[in-house]
């Protein structure tokens, strides 16, 4: 469906390094990768070169679970990015995952009057093209 | 051991006209603000030896030099910390007069017109912010009001802070605004006049967030010594400190969502100056959003974490109040001129020539920055 009168913008894209393109790789299989010391097994998250733990600069990636319990989130009602105009208002939770890890994802087939600190998540996956998928949570039933 | 205390004062402040739109380039605002406060220390600018710019600006020191023809330039240096930047260059400033470095160090900070980049292009260029641009804007998660509303959703949930009281800082900021002519927004605000804004980024309403501006303010920072020849009393800097988060360049990560990094630095700074909460008269508290204000207060010891909501209460930090806050109205009703007014601010509270917003018998008070996600920075001056 087109929509001649408000051509958006593109939405942002990650421009994929070759230290975390093993994640958005994950992402495109619906599996959650993260980062994990092969010196002291520290998971970490955002990808980055060294674990502040031990200095190793050593890692492996490891699938984590997707399941975790919401941290905090917060409710968009003005697209500051002009690709979101349709979307708002949209809901982006904090969650921590049962991995240690957090992550933060759009809230999906829920609104915020749902929410609390500690309420039961899952992680999905919303594919955005043949080239991205991104991830998302849901309240777990 | 050496420390800063009282080795370094504030001899000039100066800024332009803060508006929503400028004609001038952010260099000519710049300079108009630097030149200005060069002249209220009773200096001519070919005797400015040190220069901290903007780190954020795009200025550097070499269009001080071209500009003003500084024959004999020392020191140079940034504080990439977005909004705390301008206090953490006066401890660098003070550092470099203290040590005799460099006489005269100028900190200045212009804010060109906002119609060259939307805040979302700015900000996704920004280092300190690749690790948001790559993993959390294409979720939707774009610009600070969204960044921030989530450490101000968890501190709402776990210690039942209210949008009321996020109010209470907004109408605060705005009162003082009232009585200031260089402020931008002078229209008197109530606090129903703030819950009924239109909701930004949840629990963000429109009159929590800090206004766009175009301006400029500066300040010149000397060795206490040289400071008593100069044009005024110099408002000497007591106790100053930077300080870092957890995770500094991802909240999503941060082990505490609800402790910025002037939590580290606060303490730093009030034993350096030997003062007491109770001592502070006046404090000009960053306030990119009012929670971030709420937050501060709390971190830096003015009340236990949670109970900010009970201590802005009952006019505490209203005018007359027992800590009066933001009495040039602040990012949020002045101008956001990044903290640099805030500074402005406190040296002219401590001289004594705020007018008719003077707070009564000011002369100790506190200036802090936040920005770029959590850094925090803080200086307490005194007259």
């Amino acid at each position: 469906m087109t929509d001649s009168y408000d051509q958006l913008p593109e939405k942002p894209r990650p421009q994929p390094s070759t230290e975390n393109q093993p994640y958005w790789d994950g992402l495109r299989e619906h599996r959650l990768l993260v980062q994990r010391c092969a010196n002291c097994n520290k998971l970490r998250h955002y990808p980055r070169p060294m674990c502040d733990a031990c200095y190793a600069m050593d890692y492996t990636w490891q699938e984590i679970d997707g399941r975790g319990t919401v941290h905090s989130w917060a409710t968009s009602h003005h697209p500051f990015h002009h690709s979101f105009k349709r979307e708002v208002p949209y809901v982006t939770v904090t969650a921590d995952l049962e991995s240690g890890v957090r992550l933060q994802a759009p809230l999906v087939g829920s609104d915020e009057t749902a929410l609390a600190l500690g309420l039961r998540v899952i992680v999905d996956y919303a594919d955005v093209d043949a080239s991205l998928s991104l991830p998302c949570l849901r309240l777990e039933s | 051991m050496f420390n800063l205390r009282d080795k370094a004062a504030v001899t000039g402040v100066g800024e332009t006209r803060y508006a929503r739109d400028s004609e001038k380039s952010q260099l000519a605002l710049t300079l108009e603000a630097s030149l200005n406060a060069i002249v209220d220390a009773g200096l001519d600018p070919k005797e400015i030896d040190g220069v901290i710019p903007y780190a954020a600006g795009g200025i550097v020191a070499e269009d001080f030099i071209t500009n003003f023809g500084l024959p004999d330039l020392r020191y140079s240096a940034l504080t990439p910390m977005g909004g705390a930047s301008p206090v953490a260059a006066l401890q660098s400033a003070a550092m470099a007069v203290a040590t005799g470095v460099a006489n005269h160090v100028l900190v200045a900070l212009g804010r060109g017109s906002i119609s060259g980049g939307r805040i979302t292009s700015r900000l996704a260029e920004m280092p300190q912010m690749r690790l948001v641009s790559e993993f959390e804007m294409p979720l939707g998660t774009n610009a600070p009001a969204q960044f921030y509303a989530h450490m101000a959703r968890r501190h709402m949930e776990l210690y039942g802070t209210t949008y009321e009281q996020f109010g209470e800082i907004a109408v605060t900021c705005r009162q003082n605004a009232v009585l200031n002519e260089r402020a931008m927004m002078r229209k008197p605000m109530t606090l129903a006049d703030h819950q009924n804004s239109r909701m930004i980024a949840d629990p963000f309403r429109l009159f929590d967030c800090s206004l766009e501006s175009a301006g400029a303010a500066a300040v010149v920072v000397t060795s206490a010594e040289r400071a008593k020849d100069l044009r005024h009393r110099p408002i000497l800097i007591g106790g100053v400190a930077e300080g870092h988060p957890e995770s500094p360049s991802a909240i999503t990560q941060r082990p505490d969502l609800t402790r910025f990094g002037i939590a580290s630095a606060a303490p730093i700074a009030f034993a350096m100056a030997d003062v007491t909460h109770a001592d502070i008269d006046v404090a000009e508290i960053y306030d990119c959003f009012t929670f971030v204000v709420l937050c501060q207060l709390e971190d830096m010891g003015f009340c236990a974490k949670g109970e900010g909501g009970e201590f802005i209460a009952n006019g505490r930090i209203r005018p007359g109040g027992e800590l009066p806050i933001n009495t040039h109205g602040g990012l949020l009703s002045e101008a956001h001129i990044a903290g640099m007014n805030h500074i402005v601010e406190l040296v002219r509270q401590l001289r004594g020539d705020c007018g008719e917003r003077q707070v009564d018998g000011a002369e100790i008070g506190l200036v802090t920055g936040f920005g770029d996600l959590g850094d925090g920075s803080i200086a307490i001056m005194h007259r």
